[in-house]
């Protein structure tokens, strides 16, 4: 195995100074009959070339990858600078570990607290964390930290919420003493706008912004609203493109933003790896989930990183951990932080408002079509919803007979919205890839 | 010309990016809009945007950034420099060819909402790292949802809960308990009382395994759901009574969770559904080589026996025999009794594919040969150092050998010492002070990627350290003394911790 650097005659002479003559010795507290003593039903070992084409093979069946694309709902399809993914394959960067050993991981440190940096400026936070898992379980946690904050159990969450974060959420309160209301949006703006569950239980308000339908919410209200009950609000954001043009969520007085960072250079992967944002406000920083990582000082005075406040961590406090998250998402992360820093203040400003622009062009197109309309009325950023004359599966596979993937069905996850389709438009979509959607949706 | 010391160099002293910035710097440029400009306002009215011009967002060049990352990468040890011996985290080789075929287009750059008949592939690969994972375990159950080990554990103990639940009805709230050996992860307990159970803790025996009385004992007091162990434990020890331990837990009406950090001993030798386990969870980022990454991704497959295949997250990836021949791959959501879904989508896909290249690349013999290799490295370093070093435990070890600083403490020279001592002999240091049941432990995994050379300068290391406690304490105890920085103040930095750059934030006390 060329992964493995001892020749038989080290290994021989290995075995025999730990007393064995046999690499089966090795194992002999394993009770024989619990060995396998059989061979493993798995493939011979294949060369590099045999790997490669095996693989080839299955990609070359993902016909969507290569096919112009207005799918979003989560995953976006971004420009990465070419930086990006080479510098994150530095060996000292993605064959490291956890910096368990601050003197020898001052990169990864370094970047981590970047990011933290990062996070908060886009946001409009305090503090944020090294990372989460992706946005889905970021919120899942967000429900915890809330009731550990506020000592209720009351959870009043958005159905215009990404369906797949409120089934993860779900799947994590579940056994806890969580009671969560979903509460509709209004089918006129796509907005949330009925607030009347909001409650003295309430231990927090949680809506995404842009919304799963592209809308952007009124998250000042929304703050105000919560906050006049004494809960939370926690913003999710699935595009995190979007915060070079938005108002951050901290300006308009949210208390804990959770999202996806995918959007950040990393590519969609069928889903993942990905990463989660985590952050909030510093005088919560304590119940918080996962790693930080803060300035420290060694004896000479040079400023150095370590990861801090660990006492919130499993590893210490067990059971009583604000979270059960161990490895999080650190090159992913390290990936969204060259992203942030190559594309810089003016990168992300433009990168924003190009996603803006480009939306805005297919939306008015598309609504010009003869049976075509935008149904919710409320502004949006790079993602809108379309109702067709049909079922939007329909549409949706006439459209793909044309070469393009035009659009999420929501028929997936919603009922009573048949001929809807949600699009998204990116600055990776050229005019003329828009052009070709707008045609084949004429034609559908 | 003098030679300036090395801390004012600048590939040592690299700042902030924040520190860098000038106004007006650019590092990237986008295509021109090519759609007919609609005025902003019309889009978005100026109340939902933002007015704070990003303040604080840096402005560098592409140069800048690289120099910045390339720089700050040089301060971190890793596994292709040399041997990262953390015990319980299996830093294996990260095989480039893995990194190569992630990238494929086909995967890389796939949507996971795309058509299945149009993600067929990603799909067939998802399936058939499912069905390898499953022979490796002999355990036909899978979904390699989970995110990482402790959401696979997580996903494990409530596939139990619901199981639990479903047998007992109303009678399972009074099964509440999970049994776990001091010696355990946190991640464990942690992840146990999200499945809304509570922790009690097996004791060990002096030989470093499951004190069978004691664990017979907690199961008579009654209400146990199950037991989270480890195998081979915490420790590197087989758990040589695992069946009897599995037939006292299900005799006791509870499950068996096997924590499969340390799979990395089995791979090809034993499988923990053989054993009697009723569930467990993979690290794909140690067992299966996927790269650790400064802290991740993972990705912690959770593999169940028949009966708790029902309860598994949804969606699950199902395979159909076509009637004109050929094979389907289809997203399954039809699971009334699952827990439900533990992260969007289906898990971090890009891991899956470096795992299955692992496996494909090794073999079955090379799986064999990995574990063989992996056990016989801790084993060799076990017995070359058991004069120097306190061994805490008679028996022979796994795939990861312990010490404690026994042995050292006594001239005043603890664990941490060794530790960052082994930084200036070229070493990263085991994984210290875990398990907590053995005090000042080191505990130091070799894996299968080093060779004899590296594990000879290790063991080297190792005993100079050891008559350096003796004759140059000072020199052990102010180490490390070979990198950029020196031990930080921890317990400042907790106690009023910057969390993140401002400009008011004091920059780097060493100057250009």
């Amino acid at each position: 195995m060329r992964y493995i650097p001892n020749s038989p005659e080290e290994r021989e002479e290995m075995l025999a100074e730990v007393g064995l003559s046999h690499a089966k010795e090795l194992f002999n507290s394993i009770p024989a009959n619990l060995q396998l003593n059989r061979e493993l039903k798995i493939t011979e070992p294949l060369s590099e070339i045999e790997v490669i084409a095996a693989m080839e093979a299955m990609a070359a069946k993902n016909s969507a990858a290569t096919k112009p694309s207005f799918l979003g709902a989560g995953v976006y399809a971004h420009y990465s600078p070419t930086i990006v993914d080479h510098l994150l394959q530095r060996s000292e960067f993605f064959t490291s570990y956890t910096p368990y050993q601050p003197e020898i991981s001052q990169g990864t440190l370094q970047y981590i607290f970047e990011f933290q940096t990062l996070v908060c400026q886009l946001t409009g936070m305090e503090v944020a964390n090294a990372s989460m898992y992706d946005g889905s379980t970021a919120m899942a946690e967000a429900y915890l930290m809330a009731q550990r904050v506020t000592r209720r159990d009351k959870i009043v969450v958005a159905t215009s919420v990404h369906p797949e974060y409120r089934e993860v959420a779900k799947t994590y309160t579940q056994h806890g003493a969580a009671d969560i209301v979903e509460v509709a949006f209004n089918e006129k703006t796509g907005r949330l706008d009925d607030l009347s569950a909001l409650d003295d239980k309430t231990a927090a308000l949680v809506v995404q912004s842009p919304n799963f339908f592209g809308c952007i919410e009124d998250l000042q209200a929304l703050a105000d609203a919560a906050h006049a009950v004494g809960a939370l609000l926690v913003v999710v954001v699935t595009e995190a493109i979007s915060f070079g043009l938005l108002k951050s969520p901290g300006e308009c007085g949210a208390d804990i933003v959770v999202g996806e960072g995918q959007s950040w250079g990393i590519p969609m992967s069928f889903g993942g790896p990905h990463v989660g944002i985590f952050a909030t406000q510093e005088k919560y920083v304590r119940n918080m989930p996962g790693r930080l990582c803060g300035i420290a000082y060694d004896k000479n005075g040079n400023r150095g990183f370590v990861l801090t406040l660990s006492t919130r961590e499993q590893h210490i406090r067990r059971e009583k951990a604000t979270s059960n998250i161990c490895t999080n998402q650190g090159l992913i992360a390290l990936a969204a932080t060259i992203y942030m820093e190559a594309m810089g203040k003016k990168g992300l400003q433009e990168v924003a408002e190009q996603n803006a622009q480009k939306a805005a062009y297919a939306k008015k197109a598309i609504a010009d079509i003869n049976g075509f309309s935008v149904p919710f009325s409320s502004p949006t950023f790079n993602e809108f919803v379309v109702s067709g004359p049909k079922p939007a599966t329909e549409i949706l596979e006439a459209v793909c007979e044309k070469g393009v993937v035009g659009g999420l069905a929501l028929s997936k996850y919603y009922g009573g919205h048949d001929n809807d389709f949600l699009v998204c438009v990116t600055e990776t979509n050229t005019r003329p890839q828009i052009d070709s959607l707008i045609d084949s949706l004429k034609t559908a | 010309m003098s030679i300036k010391k090395v801390t004012s160099h600048p590939t040592q002293n690299e700042g902030l990016i924040f520190e860098r910035s000038q106004t007006g710097r650019i590092g990237y440029r986008l295509p021109k809009l090519d759609v007919e400009e609609t005025n902003i306002d019309e889009i978005l009215p100026a109340e939902l945007r933002r007015n704070d011009g990003l303040e604080g967002v840096p402005e560098v060049s592409e140069v800048d950034v690289v120099r910045h990352f390339t720089r700050m990468s040089t301060w971190n040890y890793s596994i292709d420099l040399g041997m990262y011996p953390l015990g319980s985290c299996t830093m294996k080789y990260n095989s480039r060819l893995n990194e190569k075929v992630a990238r494929i287009a086909g995967f890389a750059g796939l949507h996971p909402l795309a058509p299945e008949e149009e993600s067929q592939g990603a799909l067939e690969l998802i399936y058939k790292l499912q069905e390898d994972l499953a022979e490796i375990t002999g355990l036909p159950g899978v979904s390699l949802q989970p995110a990482a080990g402790a959401q696979g554990e997580m996903t494990g103990v409530m596939l139990i809960r619901a199981f639990l639940d479903a047998r007992d009805g109303e009678a399972s709230k009074d099964r509440r308990v999970m049994l776990i050996p001091e010696s355990a992860h946190g991640t464990n307990p942690a992840s146990a009382a999200l499945a809304g159970f509570t922790v009690k803790a097996i004791r060990a025996t002096a030989d470093g395994l499951t004190d069978m009385d004691h664990l017979r004992a907690l199961c008579d007091e009654g209400g146990v759901a199950g037991v989270m162990f480890t195998n081979p434990n915490t420790v590197g020890i087989f758990e040589k009574d695992i069946k009897t331990i599995c037939e006292t837990i299900h005799a006791a009406g509870g499950l068996v969770y096997m924590d499969g950090a340390n799979m990395n001993a089995l791979v090809g030798i034993a499988r923990p559904g053989d054993m009697g386990v009723d569930v467990i969870h993979l690290n794909l980022h140690k067992t299966f080589s996927t790269p650790h990454g400064g802290g991740g991704p993972g990705c912690g497959p959770c593999l169940c026996s028949a009966e708790l295949a029902a309860f598994l997250p949804t969606p699950r990836i199902v395979s159909e025999h076509l009637a004109e021949g050929g094979v389907r791959y289809r997203l399954d959501y039809d699971a009334p009794d699952s827990i439900g879904r533990v992260k969007a989508f289906y898990g971090n896909f890009g891991m899956m594919v470096r795992a299955l290249s692992y496996i494909y690349t090794h073999g079955k013999d090379g799986l064999k040969e990995a574990t063989e290799t992996a056990v016989l490295n801790a084993r060799y370093v076990s017995k070359k150092l058991e004069e120097t070093y306190d061994k805490p435990y008679a028996s022979d070890c796994m795939h990861e050998a312990i010490f404690s600083h026994k042995n050292q403490s006594k001239r005043g020279i603890v664990t941490l010492d060794i530790a960052k001592r082994l930084i200036d002999y070229g070493f990263h240091p085991p994984t210290v002070y875990f398990p907590l049941v053995v005090e000042g432990a080191m505990l130091i995994e070799p894996t299968e990627s080093v060779g004899r050379a590296d594990l000879d300068a290790f063991i080297q290391a190792m005993i100079d350290i050891d008559r350096e406690a003796t004759e140059n304490p000072d020199l052990v105890h102010d180490a490390p003394h070979s990198t950029r920085i020196g031990r930080l103040d921890e317990a400042s930095a907790a106690r009023k911790p910057v969390l993140r750059w401002r400009p008011d934030t004091e920059a780097s006390a060493t100057g250009a």
